[in-house]
């Protein structure tokens, strides 16, 4: 087996069973849509993981800087009122 | 209306069984010789699931065959014990591996038939058979789905892709034929509505296999091949080879288990 840079990166989106979203498992090389498929149910879905498969070029995905992370992602850390575990439930309230 | 048993005759299904079984266990092995050298690594999974849905449905099968035929032979002893003259494959799935087009070829010959006799077997009056029919069409499409599109993006690529496509289709096409040859076991049950009727297969398989090779702008002889004796034990010299690595372990060390 060689490593083949002719075909692309593909990343792979599984949806469980009782999942209700897509959820990224791992990422395959093929030639096009339909054998990243055919390659997605055969690396990701062996043991019954999926009942839907989403593949997207790797290529095609745009990520956050990392360099950015303090300006993007510290912001919030100090507004704890945005977490629901902020506010005191009624003792008598049913969940 | 009689009751199957009374009609059917065990020895007919025991040749039947064992005659697909063989299929699914040698067509398996080769698949399983591409572990570790298939082209691509993604490839490599592909094939190896091919061949462990065919060993899961020649262990079925070769068990069915055992139990019917009452001599307390099972699986393994049908897999490992018996030489090449025993064996029933068809000579197609016995064709060494090649290149990837020559595997592909295989398959899409191979696979297409599986699904249409799957897909008959399945309506069988016979349980057992049908049971592991219902089971395997689903197996055995997506099989046919893989070889497909190889073909088709082979044979309608490159021009390097399409001449080794063309030539694995004119190495494998003198055994298209056999797989529809209908022997006196085959007749008998299929009046008794256990089996389907081999010459409607052979129309669907001429039909299927032809619309995907033009597409694929592959060409193909009129008449499907007239090579055979598989299912009769008269097999190439390729078989005896397989079965010789096949069969050392269980034959060394009989009931070796890991």
């Amino acid at each position: 087996m060689t490593a083949n840079s002719d075909w692309p990166l593909w990343e792979v989106f599984l949806r469980g069973r009782r999942g209700l979203a897509h959820q990224h498992v791992g990422s395959l090389h093929a030639a096009d849509p339909e054998m990243a498929i055919q390659n997605a149910r055969d690396l990701y879905t062996r043991r019954g993981e999926g009942i839907s498969i989403w593949v997207v070029r790797s290529a095609e995905i745009h990520a956050s800087d990392p360099d950015d992370q303090g300006p993007l992602f510290d912001p919030p850390a100090d507004k704890i009122y945005r977490h629901p575990t902020f506010y005191e439930v009624p003792e008598d309230l049913q969940l | 209306m009689s009751s199957i048993a009374a009609v059917v005759a065990p020895s007919d299904l025991v040749e039947v069984a064992l005659g697909l079984g063989d299929d699914c266990l040698i067509l398996s092995y080769r698949l399983s010789e591409w572990t570790a050298h298939a082209p691509e690594f993604e490839e490599d999974v592909a094939m190896a699931n091919l061949a462990l849905d065919l060993l899961g449905q020649a262990r079925n099968l070769l068990t069915l065959a055992g139990e019917l035929e009452g001599r307390g032979r099972d699986e393994d002893e049908l897999a490992y014990l018996r030489d090449d003259r025993q064996f029933c494959n068809l000579l197609l799935v016995e064709q060494p591996n090649g290149d990837f087009a020559v595997t592909m070829a295989r398959q899409l010959f191979f696979s297409c038939y599986q699904v249409l006799l799957y897909r008959g077997l399945a309506q069988s009056s016979s349980p057992a058979l049908a049971g592991i029919a219902a089971k395997g069409v689903k197996e055995a499409t997506y099989h046919l789905e893989h070889a497909t599109l190889w073909t088709l993006r082979l044979g309608d690529g490159t021009e390097e892709s399409h001449l080794r496509m063309q030539a694995a289709v004119d190495q494998l096409w003198p055994f298209t034929g056999e797989p529809f040859l209908t022997e006196a076991a085959w007749a008998r049950l299929c009046d008794a509505r256990v089996v389907p009727d081999l010459q409607a297969l052979r129309e669907r398989w001429q039909a299927e296999v032809r619309a995907i090779l033009r597409e694929a702008r592959l060409e193909c002889p009129e008449e499907l091949g007239r090579q055979r004796g598989g299912r009769e034990g008269l097999h190439s010299e390729h078989l005896g080879h397989l079965l010789a690595e096949m069969q050392h372990l269980h034959r060394s060390h009989p009931n070796a288990t890991w």
